[in-house]
């Protein structure tokens, strides 16, 4: 049957003329390998860092990194605004996760911190001397988390219905969140004309979250201690959790086992809505006691890269929050040496991040460079 | 009759002149969507493109006594192309040969791009040592302003169409170039096709990773020019840290608001430019809180095109199919 | 090398267009073709036959441009040439039109014609759609080159995909499985229009596992399996028994078994049923019928007839706009199931195991691990807010082992399994419900002959145990082997309900294109 030149021909040579780079799609990649390429990524990433600032302020390297320690842990104050920011990074990127999991694009973030920071200190304001701290707070709470997941369903339930683009909508929704902001500030302003508030109940110090241990920070890094865990076990052991992969991975597959899509969809939005305005609540209530439209340090945007980085995983999450804030606070410290801009840290996340959006590439495809080569058998 | 126009007048110059950054962002963005690329990098890309414009103006102005026009002109557009071109370069790098997320890539981008903007526009002027208090192209920006027309008291007619800085015709003259190239040439018709279907586009021929590259660097190289514009021709070479403000989020809006042609951009933007100037000729009194609420008006109108977008399932207004995903020839 | 060389300028002095030798390819573990070697012949049809999954597709992208070789040559007219992209191919006069269509959806005709073709000059619409005109002229083809893509029934589109092949010159066209979506009339018109092209000198390849086609239209064949070259060998000299052989690689009886039902029982009466799609479509028009416990109603129909309308009503996953669903219980008494949300069917008993055309698009979640996708049906079990993950992992276990599914561990994501155990383990999980009624769409589509019966088996199994299976089916020859009753659909209707024991098959490859009723009324 077979054709015998055919056999021959098979047998005497083999000409491979590949001329290009082949890649292809690597399967089931051990878990400490994906974790040591991205490892890889990052020292990489720190290398150029330090290149770029060396290029920009003339220290050399060792300096840089030496100087970015001190700008994160010289002093115990400077370690405890570490661990502060990291809370309220940490949390948003908590927060966001869920969304992401389903595959739910929330950049909407920003927003969604504005709203709860707006319900806190409007709380704040209106009630603070009023009715005892003791309760303020808990309405302060509900308010800034109603608040949030208010302004997590609305683009939620457009996307259930309509299938609204998400990403554009919730990014609108941050200005609009930023506008309203605006408006109170002038509403609120102290004294008016001067276009902010000012710290909120200084004298009474109504609502002000309480220290703990002497502490300013503690509370907030205690409840996103507690958040993360949390978000841990809801997003792996329980049935919303498991809900959520499922719409995130199929949504076809999720009605066919009877989920109702728009109702997951618009539950984990609320959730997500409101875990973002608890960093607004922390923030104005545990932090800043007061109310700015920068109030967010953009991290309803950093955060998505933060949740991106580590996965999905909020365990690993503190470990992006960590190298985030690293950075951020290094950075401005050479910055402030140097008499720069305090943008440099914004330059540098942007590397870090461009390595490691870089480094997936090679957890899941495999690259073999190869010239033309002839073989002989 | 004379109200409106006198209203008119006074009105629409101002709202051209913010629709112009709009405009190139958008623009580029639908370029670089029709590819197949969402990239959200873009606000970055803006603020570097303004940014490299600033710093070529800046080493011209300070390196010579007397500007000459052209030079003046030339050498910032060229620095800025090159900086929004590599911001382009970046991205697809990442999303075309690394195949990496497209939302997040495009958000690192933007993180980025502010970034670097704000850095040199703040830190400019340290980096070189010199003795100026604060980066003010004024030279430069008198060679953006000249005019095709010059009166000191225009007529009507000359004041809403013939009254505006040669960017502004630059940049309704590429949005018009674009959407022809788009829907009546080959070259369109291929660049559509692979962002509705690469592996389609792939068989029939066409190098889907060249159009995506070219499409979204030359999306990118246009939206870096109306970050220029913004600062050397709007503020009149007056650079201030975040400035810029949003308007490269506004300019993704857009796209969606004109169903990704870039000729009803052009009008779009100069409604979008008029509703983000609208709070100042609507008359408040002394209530200053307010203008915030009406500072909302373009978002709230994206929001409400994007619904309606959803709500009309057109085959022809929706996004191009492939929007968001990286494409693999060998995926099986 | 000099030596090969003169070899095969040889044989294409006489005939051969294309000389496929030695071609590996390799998909991460998966050796897809190993050393492959072929040849295509100028003025004939050659069916490449082989079992879903034996290399067949990716040995004729390969040719195509789409995939590049590991290892291998590949001569045009004597000569090695490297195609290195689908434009190369083109170069070469070679065309392929996919199994799934390649074309864009948004675009006309004509626009999806001259996509990617570098005519000098201004793109002029009107010309193509002349020159168009007179290819379909000249072969007997009907093609509006305004319409819209979108716009197309399925056989226009692949009327389209051969008159782009043909635009671009094409000597040598690569068809795959390209009858898997017309009706028996619709193959008749494809088949006729090959032969046209044949007699001038074309070469056409059939990619195919449908014997009877094999017969009917080629003039040789060449069997491919499990990525392995077995040989060729001219139509006219074999026979469908030997080509099976060949194919499956160990001698094989066709026949599907069909036991006779044991006293069925009604279970699920359809009354007067209509759905119309979310934009306006009537997708089913007034049907009605009954599926009996005990035994297995195909349902036949040209893709898109309203097949996957139907089952998702019966499941609860489609909004109906009028009719009944009836589901009689054991003791006789009758529910209706319209307006019951999925789980509280699913719990009376009614499973559905629904394999679209992406296999994994419903049913299954392809980045889960089998356990995780066995609790999609149980994971609401049990109070609390928790789920219990211990049953499930049981569960797949049992699947696992009970229906052999090949797979390195139950925490592999299914994505990474074959066909044939994603479809195991999908079938798997819905039987272990112990339903009463079954559902199942194209539950054999892109799956090998042993894993086919497999499948059959199992289905057959659930008929002897007084489950009504429902199957909806694309190839008729085993919905006329395997089912008790047959239900034609077409645009809808109900154009017949037929006895699978009796009818043929082009009686009912009439009735998928015509309205059962309406024909009855004129007669």
């Amino acid at each position: 049957m077979s054709k015998e030149p055919n056999a021959a021909a098979t047998k005497r040579s083999f000409a491979i003329r590949n001329p290009f780079v082949l890649t292809k799609r690597t399967e089931g990649m051990p878990a400490y390998k994906t974790w040591g390429v991205r490892l890889i990524a990052l020292i990489l990433a720190i290398i150029v860092c330090g290149l770029i600032t060396l290029l920009i302020t003339g220290l050399n390297p060792f300096d840089v990194y030496a100087t970015m320690i001190r700008g994160n842990f010289g002093t115990a104050r400077k370690a405890w605004v570490v661990l502060k920011d990291m809370a309220i990074l940490l949390c948003v990127s908590l927060a966001v996760t869920p969304a992401f999991k389903m595959r739910f694009w929330n950049i909407g973030g920003e927003g969604q911190i504005l709203v709860g920071a707006l319900a806190t200190a409007a709380c704040m304001i209106l009630l603070g001397d009023k009715i005892p701290t003791g309760l303020l707070i808990p309405i302060m709470f509900i308010a800034a988390l109603a608040a949030g997941a208010i302004w997590g369903i609305i683009p939620a339930i457009f996307k259930a219905y309509w299938k609204t683009n998400e990403t554009l909508f919730t990014l609108m929704m941050n200005y609009v969140a930023l506008q309203l902001v605006s408006f109170f500030i002038i509403v609120w302003e102290v004294p008016k004309g001067a276009g902010q508030i000012g710290i909120i109940n200084q004298s009474t110090l109504a609502g002000w979250l309480p220290w703990i241990g002497g502490q300013q920070y503690l509370l907030n890094v205690i409840v996103v201690a507690v958040l993360t865990a949390l978000v841990y076990v809801y997003l792996k052991y329980t049935k919303h959790g498991y809900e959520i992969s499922v719409v995130g991975e199929s949504e076809r597959t999720a009605k066919y086992v009877g989920i109702k899509v728009p109702k997951v969809l618009i539950r984990t939005m609320a959730l997500s809505g409101a875990l973002c305005a608890l960093a607004g609540f922390l923030k104005v209530a545990g932090t800043d006691h007061t109310l700015t439209t920068t109030i967010t340090e953009g991290y309803g945007f950093t955060a998505v890269m933060v949740s991106w980085m580590a996965n999905f995983n909020p365990i690993a999450m503190i470990f992006s929050t960590f190298i985030i804030v690293f950075l951020d606070k290094g950075a401005g410290e050479i910055s402030s040496m140097f008499y720069l801009n305090q943008s440099f840290s914004e330059i540098l996340t942007g590397i870090i991040l461009f390595f490691i959006i870089g480094s997936e590439f090679f957890i899941r495809y495999k690259v073999s460079l190869r010239r033309h080569e002839t073989k002989e058998v | 009759m004379t109200g409106l126009l006198n209203f008119l007048v006074t009105f629409l110059p101002r709202a051209v002149a913010q629709s112009v950054p709009l405009l190139c962002g958008a623009t580029g963005e639908i370029l670089t969507e029709k590819s197949g690329n969402l990239n959200l990098g873009i606000p970055g890309i803006m603020y570097v493109g303004a940014i490299s414009g600033v710093i070529g103006a800046f080493f011209y102005e300070h390196s010579t006594a007397t500007l000459i026009p052209a030079v003046a002109i030339l050498v910032p557009v060229l620095c800025s192309l090159l900086g929004s071109f590599l911001m382009g370069l970046l991205y697809c790098f990442l999303t075309v040969t690394l195949r990496a997320n497209q939302n997040v890539t495009g958000l690192a981008l933007t993180t980025f791009g502010i970034g670097v903007g704000n850095f040199f526009g703040g830190s400019l002027i340290r980096l070189v040592e010199t003795d100026v208090p604060s980066i003010v192209l004024s030279g430069t920006s008198a060679c953006f302003k000249m005019r095709l027309f010059n009166s000191a008291s225009p007529g009507w007619f000359e004041a809403l169409f013939l009254n505006y800085t040669f960017m502004t015709y630059v940049a309704i003259a590429i949005a018009i170039i674009c959407g022809f190239i788009l829907k009546r040439t080959k070259v369109g018709l291929h660049l559509r096709s692979v962002g509705e279907n690469p592996a389609t586009a792939d068989a029939a021929g066409i190098n889907v990773t060249k159009y995506k590259y070219v499409a979204t660097c030359v999306g990118s190289m246009i939206a870096g020019l109306g970050g220029m514009y913004y600062v050397l021709d709007y503020m009149n070479g007056i650079w201030s840290n975040d400035g810029f403000g949003d308007r490269g989020w506004l300019a993704i809006a857009l796209v969606i608001f004109t169903v990704w042609r870039p000729g009803s951009s052009v009008w779009a933007s100069i409604l979008f430019g008029g509703l983000y100037i609208l709070h100042i000729f609507i008359p408040t009194g002394t209530d200053m809180a307010i203008k915030e609420i009406y500072k909302m008006l373009p978002y709230l109108v994206t929001i409400i095109v994007l619904v309606a977008v959803s709500l009309r399932k057109k085959r022809e207004n929706q996004p191009p199919a492939s929007l968001g995903l990286p494409y693999f020839r060998e995926e099986r | 090398m000099e030596e090969l060389r003169n070899e095969t300028q040889q044989q294409s002095l006489s005939d051969v267009a294309v000389a496929l030798r030695g071609i590996t390819k390799i998909f991460g573990k998966t050796v897809a073709n190993h050393k492959v070697s072929l040849d295509i012949k100028r003025g004939e049809v050659l069916a490449v036959l082989g079992e879903n999954g034996s290399g067949k597709t990716t040995l004729m992208n390969a040719l195509a441009g789409i995939y590049f070789p590991d290892e291998g040559q590949i001569f045009i007219n004597g000569e090695e040439v490297t195609i290195s992209s689908p434009r190369v191919a083109f170069s070469y006069g070679i065309g392929m039109i996919h199994q799934h269509f390649k074309l864009v959806d948004v675009l006309t005709a004509v626009e999806n014609i001259i996509l990617g073709l570098n005519e000098p000059g201004r793109m002029n619409l009107k010309k193509v759609a002349a020159r168009v005109k007179e290819i379909c002229d000249a072969y007997g083809f009907v093609l509006d080159p305004t319409k819209k893509v979108y716009d197309m029934s399925v056989s226009e589109k692949q009327t389209l995909e051969i008159v782009k092949v043909l635009y671009r010159g094409a000597e040598i066209l690569i068809l795959d499985e390209p009858t898997a979506v017309l009706t028996p009339q619709e193959t008749d018109k494809l088949f006729a229009v090959l032969r046209n092209m044949r007699r001038d000198g074309k070469s056409i390849v059939i990619i195919t596992h449908k014997l009877h086609e094999v017969m009917e239209i080629s003039d040789r064949v060449a069997v491919l399996r499990k990525g392995e070259y077995i040989g060729e060998i001219e139509t006219s000299k074999t026979n469908p028994q030997e080509l099976t052989n060949m194919m499956v690689g160990r001698p094989v009886t066709l026949n599907i078994d069909r036991p006779e039902p044991e006293n069925p029982t009604l279970r699920i009466e359809v009354k007067n049923l209509s759905v119309v799609s979310e934009d306006g479509v009537q997708k089913l028009n007034d049907v009605s019928f009954k599926a009996y416990g005990g035994e297995i109603l195909g349902i036949a129909g040209i893709s898109g007839s309203g097949q996957k309308e139907l089952l998702e009503a019966i499941a609860g996953l489609q909004k109906t706009s009028g009719g009944e669903i009836l589901f009689i219980n054991d003791d006789g008494s009758s529910e209706n199931l319209i307006g019951r949300n999925p789980v509280a069917i699913a719990q009376k008993g009614v499973t559905l195991s629904f394999v679209p055309e992406d296999r994994l698009g419903m049913g299954l979640v392809g980045n889960m691990d089998i356990s995780d996708n066995m609790m999609l049906r149980s994971y609401r079990n049990g109070s609390g807010p928790f789920t219990d993950r211990k049953s499930p992992y049981s569960l797949a276990e049992r699947v696992v082992g009970e229906l052999e599914v090949m797979t390195p561990s139950i925490e592999t994501p299914v994505r990474r399994l074959s066909g044939g155990n994603v479809q195991k383990v999908l079938v798997g999980r819905e039987i272990s419900l112990s339903p009463k009624v079954l559902l199942t769409a194209y539950a054999v589509r892109g799956l090998d002959i042993n894993s086919s019966y497999t499948i059959y088996d199992l289905l057959n199994r659930q008929k002897k145990l007084g489950v009504a299976v429902i199957y909806v089916g694309e190839d008729l020859d085993v919905l006329l082997e395997l089912c008790d009753k047959i239900l034609v659909l077409c645009a809808g209707h109900v154009s017949g309900v037929v006895d699978g024991r009796t009818i043929t098959k082009e009686e009912v490859g009439l009735l998928m294109t015509q309205h059962g009723k309406e024909e009855a009324a004129n007669e």
